[in-house]
Order: structure tokens, then sequence, then C-alpha cells
């Protein structure tokens, strides 16, 4: 028995590289959601290796049972050939498996130093661990490349560079094999590339690099292999330099879709809303919108293009009449509607500003709440839905399968809870709520977040028959994609200012992403021709 | 991902309460073991001095009645997110409400008073509550701290009112005149006497069809009109509301002043039916009891009704428990009833878990073919 074991430990020994990580037959379920379905996955030492699929196909489950975060139901592990148990975050670390979270795990506070040293302090007395880290890290940023600075507090730095911050801490605590989830999300074209460099660069170096993404070009430039996840089942594993973006994106949906939406002309009339040097402010007086003043006409798709939390936010739920405004006018066919002045959410919705939120669970439903219950939200008084002081469920009811059967929602059961549904089916819920009323102007934020590709496709199509219907469309929406397809005309906004306006048919993603980091827009079209 | 299973209605409103009541009557058994009494001997005096002849059933409805009315008046509040603690100040100043008007409109005939003491007894009520309601709505207060204080505020302000002003000249306690003969609620076995009935005298009166009444209204409020749509929404997510046009402050405001109206119709039972007169803390701690309420009842009405029902048992027949067993006091009683509270309110998910395994195990076990 043990002659065997010390067999398998030499073949590993001498023989082919071992995998940095092997998946066997992982399975994991939640209740009655079959999160993973005996998944086999192998990424090779020293290569970065990307793990695609859809919101919900599984990926961030299987990356959290290597973490250590939820025990696998069956399967194994195996690191660096060696069968592993992994029972936590300390297990994973100590087998030098690193993670960088989505939303960073940072003491906003803390220095950059005293964030990397968190939990490896190195005795009750600070000073010895500080200096000893601070060696380190220079070495590692040296190494590296990272370009941070260890004094500087981590609350101050730019979103790119408390990314860096959290890959220096993964490196710090011996990662060999680092995990990114979805680590662009929140950042810059060109903070994506200094990103992409980092990671080229900890190859060299011979770590091992595994990256979830559902954003296909970054699968396309950044990595060595790929394995494309469906709906909990491991679909498909193909080296990046044989396949295409359109292969990958037929398997992570099972079929075929149009990535680019068919839409005519423009057609713009008659102003519909005019915003005239408006400021917002937070709570604690931090300006997040400054002067912003631009108009939406009807018939046109005017798309707000920006890094997430850079104003766009504030400037759309202060239109939906949900955040006061500090300075400047809003006009809505010509009439005086700036938020505060006895203007609400409800004031405008009367009037025919439809508003579909960025943040489906935080503000457009109760997730508690039934269908139909949700169907009503913030229409509540329309008299339809009245029967005397009552309401009339029943038409509730109707209406809610009405916008269901219309909007495609499935399944189309007024009484199932909001929650149960999917976030797709969620977001045409509430579109549908937003849009069959025929409101003359709709205010639309991130429409197709966390959205399955085949809802992406339907939600567009509406949006743009909206828009042909005459109406005024105002788009936010982090995705630059989802921008140059669907809007006419392109606001940038960045640091709460406006930038700069760009016509659709002249925008592309580096121009875009020049004016996204704060070039003024005829600069940003010289450097790129520079580029050219 | 979906981590949270939904369970079908009947478990958790059904099994879930009466494994948790199960558990909190097995530990008091353990308690009634402990001091050397026979815990079989114990359930069987306290569900006979509950349920086993007609008086019991009078003086547990009796009970009853005060607890559907606290434990609606925490429910309201609780769909808007409140967690009102305050239920015994806003009882007692809404007494004062009743006493005031059964006192000085005593002209009155009796179905008007009925009217004019239930209007007092909302306005004092609802105007008590309205303070902490206005001081979170407005400038964010916890309800809470708010509400407990006002307690506080109450029970002094009353002793003051009865020692100073309320009690009759010669009287030595710190009580008010007796109301009116007329102005009294009739007790259920006056009511069934005129009809030829023969039941046996207890406290139980009109205000238990009163609180019967104020369940369906309840249940209509919230889950049927606009307004109570509008509450839920507040409770349930601010921030949603907000969004929809629905004012959170407006809201918050208005359950509260709602919830204190309904704590203060415990004054119709106790001083118009059962007293007749304001006694000093009257409100005894049924407003605290009321939170147990209506947690245990899920704040539904059908729950609350449920809850009080047994909260009223735990009372009427530990009252009889004490009385026929020297050695259980009336503290051991109260142990009884805290440890019912503790499971049924406080740690109410503690099986949970357990039971949405064993569910989900048996759902799959009978849909698994279809599941996979």
């Amino acid at each position: 028995m043990s002659d065997t074991i010390h067999q398998m430990h030499g073949a590993g020994e001498t023989g082919a590289v071992q995998p940095a990580i092997e998946l066997r037959g992982i399975d994991k379920r939640f209740g009655a959601v079959h999160a993973n379905k005996s998944i086999d996955l192998r990424v090779e030492k020293g290569t970065i290796h990307g793990i695609v699929g859809e919101n919900g196909a599984g990926k961030s489950t299987l990356m959290s049972i290597l973490y250590g975060f939820y025990q696998a139901d069956g399967g194994t592990i195996h690191v660096d050939g060696k069968l592993c148990v992994i029972k936590g975050s300390e297990d994973a670390i100590a087998l030098g498996i690193g993670m960088v979270h989505q939303h960073f795990m940072l003491v906003e506070t803390f220095t950059v130093l005293e964030n990397v040293i968190l939990g490896v302090e190195g005795g009750a007395v600070l000073r010895a661990g500080v200096d000893r880290a601070r060696e380190e890290l220079k070495r590692l940023e040296r190494e590296y490349a990272l370009d941070v600075n260890p004094d500087a507090i981590v609350g101050e730095l730019s979103v790119g560079a408390q990314q860096r911050v959290e890959i220096l801490k993964a490196l710090y605590r011996g990662a060999e094999i680092l995990i990114l989830d979805e680590p662009t999300g929140v950042l810059t074209p060109q903070e994506a590339d200094h990103l992409f460099r980092i990671l080229e660069t900890l190859k060299e170096q011979g770590k091992t690099v595994v990256l979830i993404t559902h954003k296909l070009r970054e699968i396309m430039a950044a990595t060595d292999n790929v394995s494309v996840m469906r709906q909990g089942e491991m679909v498909a594993h193909r080296k990046t330099a044989e396949t295409s973006p359109e292969e990958i994106s037929e398997l992570m949906v099972g079929r075929k879709v149009l990535l680019h939406i068919e839409k005519g002309e423009a057609a713009p009339a008659a102003i519909v809303l005019e915003v005239d040097n408006l400021c917002v402010d937070t709570l604690q007086g931090v300006r997040k919108v400054k002067n912003a003043s631009f108009t939406v006409r009807a018939g046109e798709i005017v798309g707000i293009a920006g890094v997430s939390g850079n104003g766009q936010s504030e400037l759309l739920e202060a239109l939906g009449g949900i955040r006061p405004v500090t300075e400047g006018q809003v006009l809505f066919n010509g009439q005086d509607v700036t938020p505060g002045h006895g203007v609400d959410a409800a004031e405008l919705r009367h009037r025919g500003v439809a508003h579909v939120p960025e943040d489906r669970h935080r503000m457009a439903m109760v997730t508690g709440f039934s269908a139909k219950e949700a169907a009503i939200l913030g229409y509540e008084d329309d008299p339809a839905y009245q029967k005397g002081i009552f309401l009339n469920w029943h038409a509730i009811a109707d209406a809610t399968e009405h916008m269901m059967s219309e909007f495609d929602v499935r399944p189309n059961d007024p009484n199932l809870k909001a929650a149960n549904f999917s976030g797709g089916n969620q977001q045409k819920l509430v579109l549908a709520r937003e849009m069959m009323r025929d409101p003359e102007l709709l205010l639309v934020g991130q429409p197709t977040r966390g959205v399955d590709i085949g809802a992406i496709e339907f939600i567009h199509k509406r949006i743009v028959a909206m828009r042909d219907a005459g109406k005024a469309v105002l788009l936010v929406s982090v995705e630059l994609d989802e921008i140059m397809s669907l809007a006419d005309r392109i606001l940038v906004m960045c640091n709460g200012s406006i930038i700069g306006e760009v016509a659709a048919a002249d925008a592309n993603e580096r121009v875009l992403g020049l004016m996204m980091a704060g070039v003024a827009p005829n600069e940003a079209k010289s450097a790129e021709g520079h580029h050219v | 991902m979906n981590d949270t299973v939904q369970l079908p209605r009947w478990i958790d409103v059904g099994v879930l309460p009466v494994i948790n009541l199960l558990l909190a009557l097995a530990v008091s058994g353990l308690v009634v073991l402990a001091i050397g009494e026979s815990p079989s001997e114990v359930v069987e005096i306290l569900l006979y001095g509950a349920f086993g002849y007609e008086e019991a059933w009078g003086y547990t409805l009796y009970y009853t009645t005060n607890f559907i009315f606290t434990g609606l008046a925490f429910a309201v509040a609780f769909h808007c997110g409140l967690f009102n603690i305050g239920a015994e100040g806003q009882a007692y100043v809404g007494g004062l409400g009743v006493i005031l008007a059964a006192l000085y409109l005593d002209f009155l005939p009796f179905p008007i008073m009925m009217i004019v003491a239930i209007l007092a007894a909302t306005a004092f009520g609802a105007a008590w509550a309205y303070i902490p309601a206005y001081l979170q709505a407005r400038r964010g207060s916890h309800v809470v701290i708010t509400t407990i204080m006002f307690n506080f505020i109450a029970s002094s302000l009353m002793v003051y009112l009865l020692v100073n002003v309320l009690r009759p000249q010669g009287s030595m306690n710190p009580e008010s005149k007796q109301i009116a003969e007329h102005l009294r609620l009739p007790f259920i076995h006056d009511m069934a006497a005129s009809l030829g009935i023969e039941i046996a005298r207890s406290p139980l009166n009109l205000s238990f069809v009163y609180a019967l009444i104020c369940s369906v209204l309840v249940w209509l409020f919230i889950w049927h009109t606009r307004w109570g749509y509008a509450i839920r929404t507040v409770g349930a997510n601010a921030v949603a509301a907000t969004y929809a046009g629905i004012e959170p402050g407006r809201y918050i405001i208005m359950a509260m002043m709602i919830s204190g109206a309904l704590s203060s119709f415990m004054a119709l039972n106790e001083v118009m039916g059962v007293q007749h007169r304001l006694l000093i803390d009257f409100t005894a701690g049924y407003g605290f009891v009321g939170i147990a309420v209506a947690l245990m009842g899920r704040n539904h009405p059908f729950g609350i009704f449920l809850s009080a029902l047994l909260f009223g048992m735990l009372y009427q027949g530990g009252a009889e428990l004490s009385f026929e067993i020297p050695t259980i006091s009336n503290d051991m009683v109260v142990v009884i009833q805290g440890l019912v509270i503790l499971f049924t309110g406080a740690m109410e998910h503690m099986f949970r878990p357990r039971v949405t395994k064993i569910y989900m195990a048996w759902h799959l076990r009978r849909h698994g073919q279809e599941a996979a």
C-alpha cells in the first residue's frame, strides 16, 4: 500500500509537468439548483486560463469551491498534482491559491502596506512585521511592475490601483495561482490594459492565472486557454489561439446570437428633456454631478458612457426624482420638473417619465413581493388598479399577465415571488412595467446587467422599438458595446462632468475609453490619430 | 445562485411554530421536573385551567383580546420595517382618552359612547405614537429608543394624572372614578343571558368582538389597499419605495399612528370592559407580550389570533396552575411563558435549516426525476 503511494508520488515528480489545478467531477447543489454538474477542469502551470459563461452559469460557484468558500458535494481537487481538501480560504492560501474578488476586500482608511499585512502581521508588535513587509512589497512591485505606493491611503487610490493592491495582497501571501473574478467590470479600457500587462508579467514569472469573465474581448486578448460553462456544466475547453469570439459566444448561449442590433437611422424630433447646468451633491456634500447640460429629443437614444462611479448613477437618480438637485434645472416638454420643488418620482411618472433604475434588487423591485405586487410598484395608485378604497387584485393580476406575455417573462405566473425569477426575467418585468405605460421619456440604467444573452437581445430590441415609436430614451450603461450598439449620440461622463459628446457613428472603443479616463474629446481623437 | 429555498406555506406557518412550541413545552417540562413536580400533571392542569370549563374559556378569551390588539399593533408597524415596542405607553395613554370620554361625556347614550370611546382611544394612542414616528421619519431618531422612552414618560405622566387630577376627592387609591353603569361594555355572559343563553360569568366582553373586527380590518388594510401596499414597500425596501414615489417618512408616520391606535384599543377591554375605571399600570406588560404574539403569528392577523389564543391560554392556565400546585409559584408560570416567547419568538428560525433540509430531501425523492 505504502509502496503504491510512493510510486504515485514518484511518477508525479518525474513525469510530465503537473497541472496547477485539476478538478475532477466537481458537483454542487443549492437546494433544487444544480450549480455545478460534474465539472472537470485542468489549468496548466504558468498559463492564463479563462473561464467564461453567462451569469448564473456556475463560474463563481466553481471558483468559490476552489477557494474554500463552499464544499463540493462530490469530486476531487488536485493542486500541483496532490489531492487536496480545501475547507476554507486559509487552506486555499496555504496551497498557494490567491483570489481577487469582484468587490474588493480592502480597508479604505488603511494604507496599502497596512492592507497587505492584514491578517499576516507576524506578531503582536507591528513594527518588525511592517519593516519586513515593506522590503517584500518593494521587491514584488519591482518584479511585477505593479506601480503602487505602499504608504498611500487605499481609499484615495483609483479603482485600478485598488485592484493592484488586491493582487499585491495575494502575492504577499505567497500565491502561485491567482484567481480573478470579473476583474475589469470597474476599470476603464486603459486600466484594463494595464491589468492584462500585469497578468502577462505574472505568467512570465511562472504564476498561474485563472480569469473569470463574461467579456469575450478579454478572453481573446489575454488568455492562453479558455473553458466555457453553461447552466452549471462545462461545455468546452479550447486553446484561445484556435477559437473565435463567435464560437465561444455560441458555446456560452448554446445558439448563435446577434451581437449587433439591427436599427435604422434615428429621426430626432422635438426636445423632450432639457438638462441645464445640473449639479447633484450627496448628503455628505460631495458633488457627484458637476454642471451637466444636455438635451434628449423625441425619437433618439442618448447614451451616457463612463466607468461606473463617475456620477452617472446620481444623474439618473436625480432625473428620476429620487435624488435632490443642488443646482440647475430640468425641463420636461418645456416645463420645469427640477426634483425637489414639489416634483418627486410619483409626479414625474404622472407626467410620462418612466425610469428603469440601474440596480434592480436595491431599487426597481421588492424581491419579497409577488410578481403582481412588483408589477404595480410606482403605479399603485393608478385608478385601473383600484376598486373603491381597495386594490383590485384581479385587475392587477390580469395586467401583470399581459405584461408578462408581452415581454416574454417566464414563468408566466403573477403570483410567483419576484426573487424566484431569474435576473433576466426580473429585468423584463421591470421594463414591461415601465415601458408599457407608453411614456414620453424613458430613463434606463444598465438595462442588461446580470441578464443572459438571449434576454439582452430582446431588451435591446424593445428599447430601439421605443425610439422608433418617437419616444425619447436616455440610456446609462457601463457596457461600451451596449452604448455603441444602441445610442444615437453618446455623452461621456468622467468624475461628475460630461466630458464630451460623440455621434454614435464616429464612436469607437479607443476614443470613448480615453474620454472615460478624462481626456477631452478633441485630444482623444488626435491621440488616436497618433496611434493609427 | 438561489441559496434560500422557499418552504411551502403550511410548513412555514404551521409545522415550524408547532415544533418551536413543543420544544418550549419540553424545556418547561424539564424545569417542572427540576422542582419535583410531574410535567404531565402540570400540562393537564394548564389545559384544564384554560379550556376545561366555561368560565376558563371566558378568562382565556379575555386575555386573548388584549393580545390580539397589541399583536396587531406590533404587526402593522413591523410591516413598515418599524420595531414599535411602545405599545405599553400607547395603550396607557389610550386609556386616558377612554376614561376622559367616559367620565366627562357621560350624558351620551351607550352606542354613541362606544364610538366616541373608540375615537378617543384612537386619538390618544395615535398621538402618543406620532411623536416617536415623527422623530424617526424626519429626524432619524431610532424608533426603538424613542418608544422605550415614551413608555417611561407615559408611565410617569399617568401616575401624576391619577394621583393629582383623576383621583376622586376623598379616595386614597391612585385610580379614577368609576364609569357610569350604562356606559360600560357589556359582558358576553350578560349579552348571552339577554338572549336566554346561560353561560358562566367572566370578564370577557364586547371588545373581543371588536378585536376580531380589527383583525379583519388590518388584514384588508395591509394586503388590499394601496396604503398597506405602500407601507409594506417601505418596510421591505425603502430605496425602492423612494424610487416608486412613495415617501417613506409619510408611511412611517401612518403605520406608527395606526399601531398606536390599535394598542390603545386594549384600554377598551380593560378600562371600559372590565375594571370600569383607570387603574395604575393597567397595561401590565400586554404591550410587550404583543411583540411575541405578532412574531409568532408571522405578523398576519390570523396567525396573531392563534398565538394570542395560545398566550391567553398560558395566562389563564398559568393562573390556575399556581393556584393548584403551591410549589409552582406565579414566577414559575412566568418562566414557562418566557420559554414559549424565547422559542417561538426569539429563536423562531432555529429549526428552519434542518426542516428545509428534510423537506428538500423529501421533495427531491418525490420530484427528483423532473428536477434533474
